[in-house]
């Protein structure tokens, strides 16, 4: 993997180490922040009754619902934060929110 | 030595501003400041200079315009008075937050109510803890100057902060008086095109700038910040000091006049200043020993400097053109006072609030002022309104 | 220093020729200032512009309280405007007036040195505009006698372009000829 993929700022860095204004240098790091900790109910996907419509994909405030060429979609368990939007705007009620086990 | 030419000091900053061949600017006209910007638009529409003028619908939009533009790497400038900068106030925190060395041009202009298009210095002095550095011009030339200067100070990477040079409402931007211009090709060795900076917004090395602030991260970023308008005050001397070598124009934090024997002196910053020196040197005549402090910067505040050109003087007579209604007097005579408390033997320090809403400060006043200070009459809070009717 | 104040009505050009006195005293190398009254005054309402012009740099920045000279761009002010005010005693009144110039000083009875012209027919006769104020240099112009004709017919050629230009210039050189002092 190129490092591009390691989280390199300190979060609590002292002032001279952090960037001039609070910038960060570093793309896309939100990727490195795993919202699916949060979760206590997880979206489960029927395929029969999914229509590849896409809404899930659209409304996911996590951008966690990946959409594919034809029609499927599927959930990054790393980020679903366990809302429910998703399972709320189905228009073929294809989602149901399922309560995470202990483990 | 260059000639000395005639042109209105808002037409001053425009020059300087064409000189400084900026990239862009956004403004929204406002009294008193207008002329600055409608000059500036006539250089951008006759092609005298090459930079998109933005036609902004508000100074808040005219500031964020700035910001945007400054932080994809554009010498950018503004220019507003009074309701203006305070519509903008929003978004000056943000630019010197985000470390963007924007130049303003401020026509210092009293704040509403009542609907007053005048000059006094309460604008800014709303604004005074926004971050950006400030500095205050007494005339033409000195805005002309300020203006160059305050590009090389701002775009500086050890300062990499905004910069606002102000000049009083009407008593300074509308008068016509002379000046001596540097050429294209001086001021293009003294400032060059604005150097990429370490951060730029560019889509191929993205960066996000003003993201959430956890507290965890807030306090080591307003430090930063702290610590950057402090450091700058070593790098405005020393443009100063390259500025005095190729205009032979040298500025420092203050300007002091008749200083070294003076019992008692004036302080302002602005253009009344003018005026104050000829109370000065009335007063000289009279054979009473006063002398003035024409300060320059007001941010960074040049704590130092200014006691240990005054710790010398019997009292120090500060005269304020805004005032902070409930607090301590004026916002120069509250800095005063505090960069002197440490001291054992200090000057006896008296505020005189005066010129708000346009009301001109004549000569008389600023020697009763004086004589009042040098006699050492009681003032009760030591500071005082001056000029209000009872 | 001579100290200058001004009086016209919105849209006679009162600001206007004090700013181009101060070109022009500025290109003879003197020193100057001009400024308006700071304003929100439209046209017709009295307003008041000043100047001032000296050998050595100007400091003061307040306004004009006792000026050596006074120009009064339009003789209806008289009535309701306080001209003369702060006046020094030996200064001098400088009037746009239709009257003969010895009965305006009797009309009007003011103590002090006073230049009189006609500068509303000049300005009608040469611009074909009521604007005095280019008249009223040329009157500045004689009867102070502080800057040179030359430099201020250079300064309205930098002010009013082409034809403008020319007629202005002819407005001043008019004036000029025509301005009377009365003791």
């Amino acid at each position: 993997m190129s490092q591009k993929n390691e989280f390199k700022l300190n979060p609590k860095p002292s002032w001279k180490e952090l960037p001039i204004a609070s910038i960060i240098p570093q793309p896309s790091t939100s990727r490195f922040y795993l919202t699916g900790d949060w979760r206590s109910f997880r979206p489960v996907i029927d395929k029969d009754k999914c229509v590849g419509c896409g809404l899930c994909w659209s409304y996911c405030p996590d951008a966690a619902i990946k959409w594919f060429e034809d029609g499927s979609v599927e959930v990054d368990l790393n980020y679903c934060k366990g809302c429910g939007v998703c399972a709320e705007e189905c228009p073929a009620k294809a989602i149901t929110m399922v309560e995470e086990v202990e483990e | 030595m260059a000639k000395r030419i005639a042109l209105e000091c808002s037409h001053a900053i425009s020059l300087a501003v064409k000189l400084a061949n900026v990239d862009v600017i956004a403004a929204y006209p406002i009294t008193p400041q207008t002329h600055i910007v409608e000059r500036l638009s006539e250089y951008v529409a006759d092609g005298e200079l090459d930079a998109e003028y933005i036609n902004v619908e508000s100074e808040h939009s005219a500031m964020s315009a700035c910001i945007g533009a400054s932080a994809v790497g554009a010498r950018c400038f503004t220019a507003t008075a009074g309701q203006g900068l305070a519509l903008m106030h929003e978004m000056l925190f943000i630019a010197a937050g985000n470390r963007l060395p924007i130049v303003m041009a401020v026509a210092n202009r009293c704040l509403s109510p009542n609907l007053s298009i005048w000059g006094d210095q309460s604008d800014m002095m709303a604004s005074k803890d926004c971050g950006w550095i400030q500095m205050y011009g007494e005339n033409a030339q000195e805005v002309f100057d300020l203006t160059l200067q305050a590009f090389r100070i701002a775009e500086d990477e050890r300062v990499l902060l905004p910069v606002a040079v102000n000049f009083d409402g009407f008593y300074v931007t509308h008068v016509i008086e002379s000046l001596t211009v540097l050429e294209q090709e001086e001021v293009n060795r003294f400032l060059p095109p604005r150097r990429k900076a370490k951060y730029t917004l560019h889509p191929d090395n993205p960066t996000t700038w003003g993201p959430i602030g956890l507290p965890d991260i807030q306090t080591e970023l307003k430090y930063q910040l702290e610590k950057a308008i402090q450091n700058s005050k070593k790098v405005i001397k020393e443009v100063w000091r390259e500025y005095g070598e190729i205009s032979g124009r040298y500025y420092d934090v203050f300007e002091p006049y008749r200083l070294e024997d003076a019992e008692v002196a004036i302080l302002m910053m602005g253009g009344h200043c003018g005026t104050a020196r000829i109370a000065v040197d009335r007063l000289r005549e009279k054979g009473l020993k006063v002398g003035l402090i024409k300060l320059r910067l007001f941010r960074p505040f040049p704590f130092e400097e200014l006691v240990e050109a005054t710790k010398h003087l019997k009292a120090l007579a500060v005269v304020d053109k805004a005032f902070s209604p409930g607090g301590f007097g004026g916002p120069i005579f509250s800095e005063v006072r505090s960069a002197f408390y440490d001291l054992d033997v200090k000057p006896r320090i008296v505020g005189f609030i005066a010129g708000l809403g346009g009301r001109d400060i004549r000569v008389d006043e600023f020697m009763g002022l004086a004589e009042k200070v040098l006699r050492g009459e009681k003032i009760e809070k030591n500071y005082v309104f001056l000029q209000v009717r009872e | 220093m001579i100290e200058v104040r001004w009086h016209g009505r919105g849209g006679q050009g009162a600001v206007t020729a004090a700013e181009i006195l101060a070109h022009a005293a500025i290109n003879e190398g003197k020193y100057a200032q001009a400024f308006p009254s700071f304003g929100p005054e439209r046209r017709g309402a009295p307003v008041v512009a000043f100047n001032r012009f000296d050998d050595k740099p100007i400091w003061i920045r307040s306004d004009v309280y006792e000026p050596d000279v006074v120009v009064v761009l339009d003789p209806t002010l008289l009535k309701n405007v306080n001209v003369t005010e702060g006046l020094k005693s030996d200064g001098i009144i400088i009037l746009n007036t239709s009257k003969k110039p010895f009965e305006a000083k009797e009309r009007y009875g003011f103590k002090f040195k006073m230049a009189t012209v006609n500068a509303m027919r000049i300005a009608l006769d040469v611009i074909g505009i009521p604007v005095v104020n280019t008249a009223m240099l040329g009157a500045f112009l004689k009867a102070t006698g502080i800057l040179k004709l030359d430099s201020v017919l250079e300064a309205v050629k930098e002010r009013f372009k082409g034809k403008a230009g020319e007629k202005n210039v002819e407005a001043v050189t008019h004036a000029y000829k025509e301005t009377v002092l009365v003791g």
